[in-house]
């Protein structure tokens, strides 16, 4: 019995861990690329405008670092709960 | 050596190679041929998909749309590749561990239904050949421009090539051929990048160095004085009447939103990338497969807007207030493809751009005559509402700005041959997608049961050899509206396949009821908003008739709540799924089997 509350729980950790990137996934893009880009752009970050910036280079950059984030997180989480693959 | 001789000799090495490749991983076993046996490496998957993805509206038409659109355009930089977030943390690792070859065979167990199947083997293979057919233009047009030969003589070659290692080497053929594939066209890609950013602001790095300030060459070359490119942009952008490059463009918040939105769940809804997830060997692999793939996209993704500004500097540099006489010679030789046009509207023999179009509609050329100055006549009506007297189209940006800006002959070669690498890549994965939801999904499950490995693979192979004959035939007689339908590809994505899945695998409860209606309902509205607006009456496809103020483009983003929102409510209705469906979806959330 509580091996079926562990993995209870192992799903409730991923779960936990994905709203938490796709919060960010959302805020990095569709916040600061596309909502805020024109408050943002008063800021310069050398030559680039940071609203610009977000939505031309920094929202992509932001997604490949969520995705190793990620994978990190879920490959620790499955040693933790010994459902990894063998 | 002129650049019609090195292209020959790099698109003909490039093209040994990816024939080399196909006889050494021919497909033995229908494993091989639709998942590459699962045994293909993180690092080669993500390269693979990198190729698979990487379209030729990626490699040839996007930086051209973002010089155009200048911070708008960014929604396509965003939206296509976003998604692989997604991909990674809602569907590749679940898919992965649910094991088998296609989406529709998903879709068919995960609500226990064979209609729900069918219903998905449509959408799949209508999303394909929508996808296939603008591939086969991009390697039309290539071929036209450097290889001075025939479009349809160029469309027959693609096709030979893409036929020799689809059907031969099916997923593991198609796999190792895409590895190459990426290689020639991001070296294909950031080599002009690199060169041309050196030259306009010293920074070897085209990421960093449209952000830079104008080195002195660049100032030499632009003929301006010093400082941020990105500034110097944006003065040249307004002096013709134009919005900031860097600044909001023409399109409205909420529409920028729902079409990256759209395009975001789209991919993660497109077969032929979310099959890739079945070729890893494990779980974790699938994963990190999501990372390098996307890592792999960004590269080129990162380094297109730098494309984008530095080709519209040295296009309004190169041609605005030129005469025609003295006009560059790239710009004569893409005349003769009808891609750039001009009419001289004011009559100074000089080459004016401006806000707004200078013709109306598609650009046509009367071919028996040419004008005053040698040009090409252009029969469309002008556009008298707008002084411009240009017609670039944004296919040419990529293709044309090594030539703009003056690099030697091997590297505009080089381009041609990455732009039918990301088009011939593209194509391969979208037939092995056409061939087993044919083979395996219809014939295999539901018309020849009983057909043995060898028939199946037999029949694999016919069905990616026709599917290879009827993207020709639309690359040889392109359908007017090919532009039109990535819109619909990417809607029906977005609001058919992405909520069916994510709710299949993160909610028991959802019903084989409602997933069918959710997936109808979705479809129905998205395919009925985009063939009013773009078919029935495209008079009206303007901001003020759309609901929400949503395009047509971004109208897949509402098509997927529909479809969520229909799924949910009649899956809450009907009975809830048999007990060993639930169990599967149970066990889909531990990468090891549990008792």
């Amino acid at each position: 019995m509580s091996q079926k509350r562990d993995l209870k729980e192992y799903w409730k950790r991923n779960l936990r861990y994905v709203a938490i990137l796709l919060a960010i996934w959302f805020a990095v893009s569709y916040g600061a690329g596309i909502m805020f880009a024109d408050a943002l752009d008063s800021i310069k970050l050398a030559g680039f405008p940071l609203g610009f910036w977000f939505a031309n280079q920094g929202s992509e950059i932001i997604f490949v670092l969520l995705i190793v984030v990620y994978v990190k997180l879920m490959n620790n989480l499955d040693h933790e709960f010994d459902v990894h693959e063998k | 050596m002129s650049i019609l001789t090195w292209t020959w000799i790099i698109v003909g090495l490039s093209f040994m190679l990816y024939i080399g490749i196909a006889i050494w991983a021919r497909a033995k076993t229908t494993g091989d041929f639709y998942v590459a046996a699962k045994q293909i490496h993180p690092v080669m998957n993500g390269m693979a998909t990198g190729a698979d993805w990487m379209s030729a509206a990626s490699f040839i038409s996007m930086a051209g749309l973002i010089s155009f659109m200048g911070r708008d355009g960014a929604m396509y930089l965003m939206g296509w590749t976003g998604g692989y977030v997604l991909l990674a943390m809602l569907l590749a690792p679940y898919l992965r561990k649910y094991g088998k070859f296609t989406v529709p065979m998903f879709v068919g167990e995960r609500y226990y239904s064979q209609t729900a199947r069918v219903i998905a083997v449509i959408c799949a293979i209508f999303v394909s050949f929508t996808y296939v057919a603008g591939q086969m233009r991009g390697v039309g047009v290539v071929f036209s421009r450097f290889l001075e030969v025939d479009i349809n003589t160029g469309v027959i070659i693609g096709m030979a090539i893409v036929f020799l290692y689809a059907v031969m080497g099916g997923m593991k053929g198609i796999t190792y051929t895409q590895v190459a594939q990426y290689c020639v066209l991001i070296m294909a890609y950031m080599i002009p990048a690199i060169f041309v950013s050196i030259m306009l602001t010293n920074n070897p790095i085209p990421q960093l160095g449209y952000g830079s300030t104008l080195s002195e060459n660049g100032m030499k070359l632009l003929g301006t004085d010093g400082g941020y490119l990105l500034s110097k942009l944006d003065v040249i952008q307004k002096d013709l009447g134009f919005p900031a490059y860097t600044g909001r463009g023409a399109k409205s918040m909420i529409d920028v939103f729902a079409i990256t939105f759209a395009l975001m769940v789209g991919t993660a809804g497109l077969p032929h990338i979310i099959i890739r997830f079945f070729t890893t060997p494990t779980i974790k692999g699938a994963r990190a497969s999501a990372g390098w793939a996307l890592f792999f996209i960004a590269i080129l993704y990162t380094a297109a807007p730098a494309v984008a500004s530095f080709a519209r500097l040295n296009l309004v540099k190169t041609v605005h207030n030129q005469s025609y006489t003295e006009a560059p010679s790239w710009f004569k030789n893409w005349e003769k493809t009808g891609l750039v046009a001009w009419k001289d509207k004011n009559g100074d023999g000089k080459m004016q751009l401006a806000k707004g179009n200078a013709f109306k509609g598609k650009v046509a050329f009367d071919k028996t005559t040419t004008g005053q100055y040698g040009e090409k006549v252009v029969t469309t009506p002008i556009d008298d509402k707008s002084t411009n007297e240009l017609y670039v189209d944004n296919d040419i940006i990529v293709l044309a700005s090594p030539e703009i800006a003056k690099l030697p002959a091997w590297v505009v070669a080089l381009v041609a041959a990455g732009g039918l690498a990301a088009a011939l890549s593209t194509a391969a994965g979208l037939l092995l997608v056409i061939a087993s939801a044919f083979s395996h999904d219809l014939l295999k499950s539901i018309i020849i049961k009983d057909a043995t490995e060898k028939q199946e693979l037999l029949w694999a192979r016919f069905a990616a050899g026709g599917a290879v004959i009827v993207a020709g035939y639309f690359g040889i007689n392109p359908p007017g509206f090919v532009a039109q339908v990535v819109a619909f590809a990417f809607g029906l994505a977005a609001s058919s396949f992405f909520p069916v899945i994510v709710l299949g695998i993160f909610w028991k409860r959802a019903t084989k009821e409602g997933a069918m209606s959710g997936m109808l309902s979705g479809i129905a509205f998205t395919a009925a908003y985009i063939i009013y607006f773009k078919f029935i009456n495209p008079s009206a496809n303007v901001a003020a008739n759309w609901w929400f103020g949503i395009s047509p483009e971004g109208i897949g983003t509402i098509g997927m709540l529909i479809n969520f929102a229909v799924m949910i409510v009649v899956s809450k209705l009907t009975p809830e799924p048999p007990a060993e469906v639930q169990r599967m979806v149970e066990s889909l959330r531990y990468p090891r089997e549990i008792a």
